[in-house]
């Protein structure tokens, strides 16, 4: 067993470390971070003092190493634009997007599995076709579009929620809640429900995909024969079966919630990592979209190691063969 | 030649399968309406929204005609500048059809090529493409195509920006759709690689090129057009995305996103068809190459053939 | 009171051309202790019969007249009683035991789940009940085998355990829809043995599906034969074997390789009941012109010398995962001489289609040499030489469906090996190369336009040899040729290749899992097992005086028609 998570764990560490160099060649390469701290007027030797501070003339391994240790610290220099320090930027707003995104992940894969299975088992009647219309549209709508249109229904026309900021939060330690407020959560109702809202329709689509093929493989068939009666078929046998592709899609689903977090927040003005990293891509604050780019693989690798490891309690074969090969 | 093709699909199972439909062929239709609007352009639309001389301030604000205050020359409307909506709208979906059009393209070449070769190629050069393969496609493509559009904004400068952006657009998009195209050209060609037909021109000694282009390609392209219709609807909403972010296209020559992006800013005041129809247009266009893959992905799918 | 009573069982399925029927008028009985074999070659709708029983019939096909009784009671189009019965009073199994049993619980979670369906008893009943039901199916070791999971068990085993699960709940009746057929011989025979003592032991009545004679004559009672639906002959399985009444009987009994003797040709019969004496022989003077057919000299002309294969996965970062290597061939020798048919026979992973890759050139082999003419096929200083030696070495496959590209018409598919030997042929010579192929094999000139799918398993075999001989090989291999055909369309394509053979002295390596098919085929025969050869003879010597114990084995366990004629 532990050969098994040694081996993702290593994996996972080696994506880090590309994704390290990914970055760090942002840094150094897309524009010149000399000119981007110190403006046109700075004088050669300024410039080669601050070259000489930034460790820009060491051979390319050496400053790729000091990256490293310095990522690993979460230390990422300062923000090009707003002269401050990434880590504190990213600190800040971390707390929102996390709060958005988990919401809208229970949200779209609560309803998605469910309505996925639902209309997999019944595959006419009016409400498995309404579900699978709708969700058509959902993939159609972008998800600004929703939010726009949300905004103008409730907050413009009807004027019951909020169309943006946070609300009041509550902070303890580093981190602040939106959770403990009314208007906290008024606040995220909107921004969740449209985040959650692209991701749904694909988890409704691809579950219900997947349990139509188990409920036409050779072993529902012959679990038919023996009697055992529907109920108990698409609860237990199709429903545990289904379960592999569903974790997987959960792991992706909430990578790109992450991603997709950047629109809604951009809609509804949310304060979190988003719209740090829009405005970044605007102005090519690159520290900013290193920073960025490693917190969000270094999101997405643990996301993907914790699937990894449910994989391995749910099927048996994974497990039995590493178990045999270890023998 | 073009009628003959028509009737030879039309006359073919999935052509059975298409006359069925009718959400097939509404959806075609419309689809091929706004394709050949927005073609026609010059044509069709009102006025030509970016001649400077065609548009004045002082029409600014007008809503669409149904409403009090609408006048005939703006059926739906003029924006902030005085722009006619139709015609933006209709020149709008153009750019959004062509980089769509062209990123999928771009995706598709580079995705089939690497997914067939990797397949039937095998060795290591299979476990590194897909290796890549796997990797970016747990990048959601977005978050991709913002990179791409990031660094590529790094590299040229601020004033040719605006020029740019069409390419920088195609790119983005393309390089963030090219996995999907990978992973399924890879799986066709391996069924593809194991059955006899395929060992038997091996056997007589056919070239790995020559069996790839002339045996595997006409039998997988089934799965690459669904995915390429589903593809091509999925660039489109990421170009608008971009474009409604602030990175995609520019005032200056605005996609649908775009014009979404800056009518926002009027919701609140009232003005709100300048957001609006862009906003229907992008979003029908969407659902109609949707329905059109969704179809399709049922009428090309070998195992639900109704017998 | 008859047991199981089949009284006018129409079924039809609706497609978006036609009505299918996939059976008409069936009626047939079944008795307790009786095994009822129900025979017919593909499209002839036993299955469907089958699956109508316990009305699991594949949508959209449906019952629309008849009756089907069981112990009196009326189970057709009548749900809410089949739900009652299915596994209680029928026991029902699948062919393919991979697939039959979900891989993600374990054996004792199914067998405990499917008797508390059907039973009062608890959970420690249950298990104590599972366990004696693995030993009555031959499973060793039940106590601790009862925790595994399906991947665990090999094939047979799977099967058993298949079976267990479907007579776990007592029932009379049971169904068995080719429920060997995925297996190797030697396990085949064992399996229908364990349903002959448990048809006896429980006074079962037991209805088998299958395509195989050799199966109806080990172990039925009665036989129905089917074709297009309909019943064409039902008797007791002695009588109908040994003295077929109707046309289609005798034709399907006459096209069964003996397995006691060999036989020249396979006698065929037209519908109307004559024997066709006039065989596909269908050279014109431009074939035996073009062909140069070469006297045989009795040469050595494929030597395969001390070739081993061993299969390793491929890794970029080396890590432990060194057990994925298979050896599937160690240390092989045969060497086949011009003219003669040369038979491989093995079961599955017995190396005999690795063989087939490695001669035909897709795989080199990893240690060990085969030479062609003297010539080594894997020498790379003689790369040249060896690509114009490929036009000599032919193969034709198993599986009809999947040799024949889709998307080429048969001219262009037979064209494609001529044009890439003679590049710069002109159309009348192509033209004429082509349609001397398509009239050898008894395919007729219209064809050439069609496309694979519009022909039969059969006819798309023909095709397939035409395009093996369109390069004029001297060398054919067959590998497994007609196992996934019908019976009597086998009896065709082997009588053409055995026509082929003589007209155009060619050397065939004849492969195959079914002995008597070899024992028609062959002039010398290698048994191979996991990869090494046990035994090499002539093809008599080995059948009537075998020396290995394997081949023994083998001899002993096959079904044969002959069991009971």
């Amino acid at each position: 067993m532990f050969n098994y998570f040694l081996k993702r764990l290593l994996q996972s560490i080696l994506v880090m470390l590309i994704v390290g160099f990914v970055s760090f060649s942002l840094f150094n390469f897309v524009g010149d971070p000399v000119n981007n701290m110190v403006g046109q007027e700075a004088s050669e030797e300024t410039r080669e003092e601050i070259r000489e501070k930034l460790g820009l003339n060491d051979p390319v391994y050496t400053q790729f190493f000091k990256f490293v240790v310095n990522a690993s610290n979460g230390e990422f220099g300062l923000s090009y634009e707003l002269r401050r320090p990434v880590s504190l930027l990213i600190s800040e707003r971390l707390p929102a997007t996390l709060e958005l995104v988990l919401v809208s992940a229970l949200i779209a894969i609560f309803f998605g599995v469910l309505f996925g299975v639902y209309t997999a088992i019944n595959r006419d009647g009016f409400v498995s076709n309404f579900i699978l219309i709708t969700s058509l549209f959902g993939v159609s709508l972008p998800t600004f579009v929703i939010g726009i249109l949300f905004i103008y229904l409730f907050s413009v026309i009807l004027g019951i929620l909020p169309s943006f900021g946070r609300g009041e939060v509550v902070n303890f330690g580093f981190w602040s809640t939106g959770f403990l407020t009314i208007s906290g959560i008024k606040a995220l109702i909107l921004p969740s429900i449209t985040l959650s809202l692209f991701q749904m329709t694909y988890i409704i689509r691809l579950v219900r995909a997947e349990m139509i093929e188990i409920l036409q493989t050779d072993y529902i068939k012959f679990a038919r024969a023996r009697g055992i009666n529907n109920k108990v078929i698409n609860n237990r046998h199709a429903l545990k079966n289904g379960l592999i592709p569903v974790i997987t899609i959960t792991g992706i689903n909430i990578g790109t919630l992450i991603a997709f977090s950047i629109i809604t927040e951009t809609v509804f003005q949310w304060p979190g990592m988003g719209l740090l990293f829009i405005n970044a891509v605007q102005f090519v604050d690159v520290p900013i979209m290193s920073a960025y780019l490693i917190m969000v693989a270094f999101l997405f690798v643990m996301i993907n190691f914790i699937v990894d490891i449910a994989y391995y309690f749910i099927d048996p074969r994974i497990r039995l063969k590493e178990e045999e090969a270890i023998k | 030649m073009i009628p003959q093709i028509i009737k030879t699909f039309l006359d073919s199972d999935i052509g059975y399968s298409f006359k069925k439909s009718k959400v097939a062929i509404v959806s075609s239709i419309i689809f091929v309406t706004i394709v050949l609007t927005s073609l026609l352009a010059v044509v069709i639309a009102p006025y030509n929204p970016f001649d400077p001389k065609s548009v004045s301030l002082m029409d600014a604000f007008t809503p669409p005609i149904w409403s009090i205050g609408g006048s005939v020359d703006f059926l739906l409307g003029t924006d902030q500048q005085g722009r006619d909506m139709l015609s933006t709208m209709i020149y709008g979906s153009q750019i959004s059809l062509i980089v769509g059009f062209a990123s999928i393209i771009f995706a598709m070449v580079l995705g089939v090529f690497l997914g067939v070769t990797a397949g039937y190629l095998g060795g290591r050069y299979e476990i590194v493409v897909m290796r890549f393969t796997d990797v970016q496609l747990t990048i959601p493509s977005i978050l991709m195509a913002l990179l791409v559009d990031g660094i590529a904004r790094g590299f040229i400068s601020k004033s040719l920006h605006n020029d740019m952006a069409i390419y920088v657009l195609i790119l983005a998009i393309g390089i963030s759709e090219w996995p999907q195209f990978a992973r399924i050209t890879r799986a066709a060609t391996l069924v593809e690689k194991n059955k006899e037909y395929v060992l038997a021109s091996r056997i007589i000694g056919l070239s790995d090129i020559v069996i790839m282009i002339k045996h595997i390609l006409p039998n997988i392209l089934r799965p690459i057009l669904v995915i390429a219709t589903i593809g091509l609807s999925q660039a489109i909403i990421t170009e608008s995305t971009l474009s409604f972010l602030g990175v995609g296209f520019p005032p200056t020559n605005p996609s649908l996103g775009t014009l979404i992006r800056f009518g926002n800013n009027f919701l609140f005041s009232g003005e709100w068809w300048i957001t609006f129809f862009p906003a229907i247009f992008l979003v029908v266009l969407a659902l109609s190459i949707n329905l059109l893959g969704d179809w399709m992905r049922d009428a090309l799918n070998p195992k639900l053939k109704v017998r | 009171m008859t047991f199981l009573k089949i009284n006018n069982l129409d079924i039809e399925y609706q497609t978006r051309k036609e009505t299918i029927n996939a059976s008409r008028n069936v009626s047939f009985t079944l008795e307790r202790g009786e095994i009822i074999g129900i025979v017919g070659e593909s499209g002839s709708g036993k299955s469907t019969v089958a699956n109508a029983i316990i009305n699991l019939i594949d949508k959209p096909g449906k019952i629309t007249n008849g009756s089907i009784l069981l112990d009196e009671t009326e189970l057709c189009n009548n749900e809410e009683v089949v739900r009652t019965i299915r596994g209680k009073k029928i026991g029902f199994i699948f062919q393919d035991p991979q697939t039959s049993l979900n891989p993600l619980f374990t054996i004792k979670d199914q067998l405990v789940e499917t008797i508390q369906t059907h039973t009062d008893l608890d959970y420690n009943k249950a298990l104590e009940k599972s366990i004696k039901l693995l030993t009555e199916v031959g499973i060793e070791n039940p106590h601790k085998r009862i925790n595994d999971y399906p991947h665990q068990f090999s094939g047979g085993m799977r099967q058993r355990v298949v079976i267990a699960l479907a007579i776990s709940c007592e029932p009379d009746l049971l169904i068995a829809d080719e429920p060997t057929t995925a297996l190797d011989v030697s396990i085949q025979f064992k399996i229908l043995n364990l349903l002959k003592k448990l048809t006896l032991d429980r006074n079962l009545g037991v209805l088998i599906i299958t395509h195989d004679i050799g199966v109806i004559a080990e172990i039925t009672d009665k036989v129905i034969i089917m074709r297009y639906g309909k019943i064409v002959e039902y008797g007791k399985t002695h009588q109908v074997l040994s003295k077929p009444a109707s046309i289609e009987c005798k034709s399907l009994v006459m096209s069964v390789p003996p397995a006691n003797k060999k036989i020249d040709r396979f006698k065929l019969l037209s519908p109307e009941g004559k024997q066709i004496i006039d065989t596909s022989l269908n050279l014109t003077n431009n074939i035996i012109k073009n062909w140069k057919i070469r006297d045989l000299s009795n040469k050595k002309l494929l030597d395969f010398i001390n070739v081993t294969k061993v299969f390793d996965g491929i890794k970029i970062l080396s890590t432990k995962d060194a057990d994925d290597k298979i050896q599937a061939l160690d240390n092989v020798s045969f060497s086949i001489f011009e003219g003669e048919s040369f038979g491989l026979v093995g079961e599955s992973g017995s190396g005999k289609s690795t063989i087939a890759k490695i001669i035909s050139g897709l795989l080199p082999p990893s240690k060990g040499e085969v030479k062609f003419e003297n010539t080594s096929l894997f020498d790379p200083k003689n790369k040249l030489k060896i690509k114009k030696f490929r036009g000599q070495i032919q193969m034709i496959f198993q599986d009809p469906y999947s040799s024949l590209n889709p998307r080429f018409n048969i001219k262009d598919i037979i064209s494609e090996p001529i044009k890439f030997f003679q590049k710069n042929i002109d159309h009348y010579s192509l033209d004429q190369n082509v349609n001397d192929l398509i009239d050898i094999v008894g395919i007729s000139r219209t064809s050439l336009e069609r496309f694979p799918h519009e022909f039969s398993g059969g006819q798309r075999q023909r095709i397939s040899i035409a395009r093996a001989l369109a390069t004029k090989p001297r060398l054919l291999i067959c590998d497994e040729p007609t196992s996934a055909l019908d019976v009597t369309i086998q009896a065709q394509v082997l009588n053409l290749l055995k026509d082929l053979q003589e007209q155009l002295n060619l050397t065939i390596l004849f492969i195959s899992h079914d002995l008597p098919v070899i024992r028609q085929m062959c002039d010398r025969v290698a048994i191979l097992k996991k990869g090494c050869i046990c035994e090499i003879n002539q093809t008599e010597s080995i059948f009537n005086n075998p020396k290995n114990l394997y081949t023994k084995e083998l001899l002993r366990l096959m079904p044969k028609i002959e069991s009971i004629i």
